[in-house]
């Protein structure tokens, strides 16, 4: 084990600051965000996403940060070594492959997704995209990315997905391979503030758009902000033979609250009700839907922070640092996505276009949405030339902490490193991007490794925090050098809080989404990625699983061979 | 959107961006420590290994 200084290292706080909060912006920002937010109505969300983040969030983050410094200053950069490292405990090493499967395995299907937000950019400026109605957005998407068939998405047209992937595979590997401060911060330093400008013209342009439709006036950007913001929701709701009231659409606007309230009087098994903000907070989908967007916006658990934070020198601020790079986040997130997409989406298409999934709104909804406004060849291409700048800076540092493992355990330079690091997540993708049947490889990578492992990972990281190292030793480590110390508050919330309210979410979650088990109505139906597993046996899921175990091992394999990571326990003699 | 939407969506919005400028300044505007003078790194580690 060596205590020298890591060799690379940030050019400056503020790259650095710039590289973890890009690592955060993505299209969760922009799309699942202002998604959640409303369907669940506004104030009760925030309110769920703001405790989340001050439990949730903060601690883990600040945590990653801490650890990853200390890891640096012993000579390791992967997770690995660093939680072997910093423990003394050399089996920890084997949770710390986590660390580095997390960010490979998502890699290797999110360079896909962004292959699709520069392929509609570029479709866009190319004027290819004015659609008519839904189902040619939807016909559309189908045939770019190839969810007709396996094999469809290798087309090199350029209303097909092949030459933006290999495009932006090897944007991604040039840059990394330029290293630490000449690629990815460098990057950074100007892809985040232009994201950030792009992201304000097309605010203005939605915030602009008043009511495009003078026969449909309920269609404004006044309501489509209402939709997204009002803390209470007005249901029509039509009685069952049971006596249960079931919902029947929801309403927004005086005009369609006028209808509503009419049909209502013409039934006495029809209501109008308004959900107030406590009653939305008993719903316990919103909780974890809250916890769950704070947790994958942040990129907390992904391996990434500890990484980057390994390249930190002794008495850099991580506390400021780490809170600097949440923020600028959350500024992308809740100032930026919450006002643009859902109210530009519900100003034309209405809550059918507004609600529906994250690639659905992004890649279905919106681009109708600009095919319908004024200027909105030009509109479209900014927001998906963003969209594609938030997956670069993110699907960057999804390489950087396999770059360091190798380097690690294999005892090779960079070059050598991005080289087989190339090689391992082209195999990867190609899988991913061949499987593209209903995006059957995507979908299941992403719940396995893109979420349940988040959670485990996070899981890992915050209890090694705080009951390994010790609460006391742990902010020790995060403060040295701090402008401000961590609140003492988060000595406790860190300790209990937040791994009990971590656990609490990750069962949950795990018994709805896993096991199918409805909390509240008892009912049970195994999820689709279970029954793909187990039930109703599906060859592309197997196989996906089959690839993620495959790369663990491999990873798990080096850990074990590589002489740098051959720690000793605490208190064993040294040989 | 009604005067809950309006109060809700300038509480959050306001909040983010406060803490975000908030951030920006003291990063910019807090001296780096001492000895931590950092630099670009002309050459990679391949270099080292060589």
């Amino acid at each position: 084990m060596t205590s020298s200084f890591p060799k690379e290292t940030w050019n400056s706080r503020i790259g650095i600051i710039l590289a973890v909060s890009g690592s955060a912006v993505g299209l969760g920002n922009f799309l699942r965000f202002p998604g959640l937010a409303s369907k669940h109505g506004g104030g009760a969300f925030m309110l769920a996403y703001f405790i989340s983040f001050l439990i949730i969030g903060l601690s883990i983050c600040w945590a990653e940060w801490a650890m990853g410094r200390a890891g640096g200053q012993k000579g390791y950069n992967s997770s690995p070594g660093i939680l072997g490292a910093i423990t003394g405990r050399k089996n920890l090493k084997y949770l710390g492959v986590l660390g580095v499967l997390v960010p490979v395995m998502i890699y290797m299907y999110y360079v896909y997704i962004e292959a699709w937000c520069l392929g509609y950019a570029v479709n866009f400026m190319a004027g290819n995209l004015e659609f008519q109605s839904g189902d040619e957005a939807s016909a559309f998407f189908g045939s770019f990315v190839g969810i007709s068939d396996n094999g469809a998405a290798f087309g090199f047209g350029i209303k097909q997905v092949g030459f933006f992937l290999v495009a932006v595979f090897v944007l991604n590997f040039f840059l990394i391979y330029r290293g630490l401060s000449r690629g990815i911060e460098l990057f950074c330093k100007y892809a985040m503030p232009a994201l950030i400008i792009l992201a304000l013209v097309v605010l203005v342009r939605v915030m602009t758009l008043g009511t495009p439709d003078p026969g449909n006036p309920d269609l404004n950007v006044s309501n489509g902000l209402g939709y997204m913001w009002n803390p209470t929701k007005v249901l029509l709701e039509e009685q069952t033979v049971g006596g249960d009231w079931q919902k029947v659409r929801e309403i927004v606007g005086e005009r369609s609250l006028s209808n509503a309230v009419q049909e209502a009087s013409t039934s006495p098994r029809m209501r109008v009700r308004e959900i107030s903000l406590p009653e939305q907070l008993t719903n316990f989908q919103l909780w974890l839907d809250a916890a769950g967007q704070i947790f994958f916006s942040l990129s907390i658990g992904f391996g990434v922070i500890i990484n980057y934070a390994s390249y930190l020198k002794r008495k850099d601020d991580v506390v400021l640092s780490g809170l600097a790079a949440t923020s600028a986040n959350e500024f992308c997130e809740v100032g930026l996505g919450g006002l643009m997409t859902v109210p530009a989406a519900f100003t034309f298409l209405g809550i059918a276009g507004a609600t529906g999934s994250t690639l659905g709104l992004g890649f279905n909804a919106l681009p109708m949405v600009f095919s319908s406004m004024p200027a909105g060849q030009l509109f479209g291409f900014l927001f998906f030339f963003l969209l594609f700048l938030a997956a670069v800076t993110s699907s960057l540092s999804m390489l950087q902490p396999g770059i360091a493992f190798l380097e690690e355990s294999m005892e090779i330079g960079r070059h050598r490193s991005v080289a087989v690091l190339g090689f391992i997540t082209a195999i990867g993708s190609g899988f991913v991007v061949y499987f593209s049947k209903d995006l059957k490889a995507l979908d299941t990578i992403d719940f396995w490794v893109g979420t349940f492992l988040i959670f485990v990972l996070a899981t890992v990281q915050i209890i090694i925090f705080g009951w390994v190292i010790g609460i006391k030793r742990g902010l020790e480590m995060a403060n040295q050098g701090a402008s401000f110390p961590v609140p003492k508050i988060y000595g406790f919330i860190m300790k209990f809080i937040t791994p009990a309210f971590l656990l609490t979410i990750f069962a949950l979650w795990t018994t709805q989404n896993v096991f199918g088990y409805n909390i509240i109505t008892g009912q049970q139906e195994y999820s689709s990625y279970w029954k793909d597993l187990f039930i109703e046996p599906n060859g592309v899921a197997r196989f996906s699983v089959l690839l993620i175990i495959i790369v663990a091992s491999f990873i798990a394999f080096l850990a074990t061979i590589a002489n740098k990571f051959k720690f000793q326990n605490e208190g064993e003699n040294k040989s | 959107m009604n005067l809950g939407g309006w109060i809700i969506m300038l509480i959050s919005v306001g909040s983010v961006t406060s803490l975000f400028c908030w951030c920006i300044y003291k990063v910019l505007l807090t001296p780096e420590q001492e000895g931590d003078i950092h630099r670009f790194e002309i050459e990679t580690p391949d270099t080292e290994h060589k």
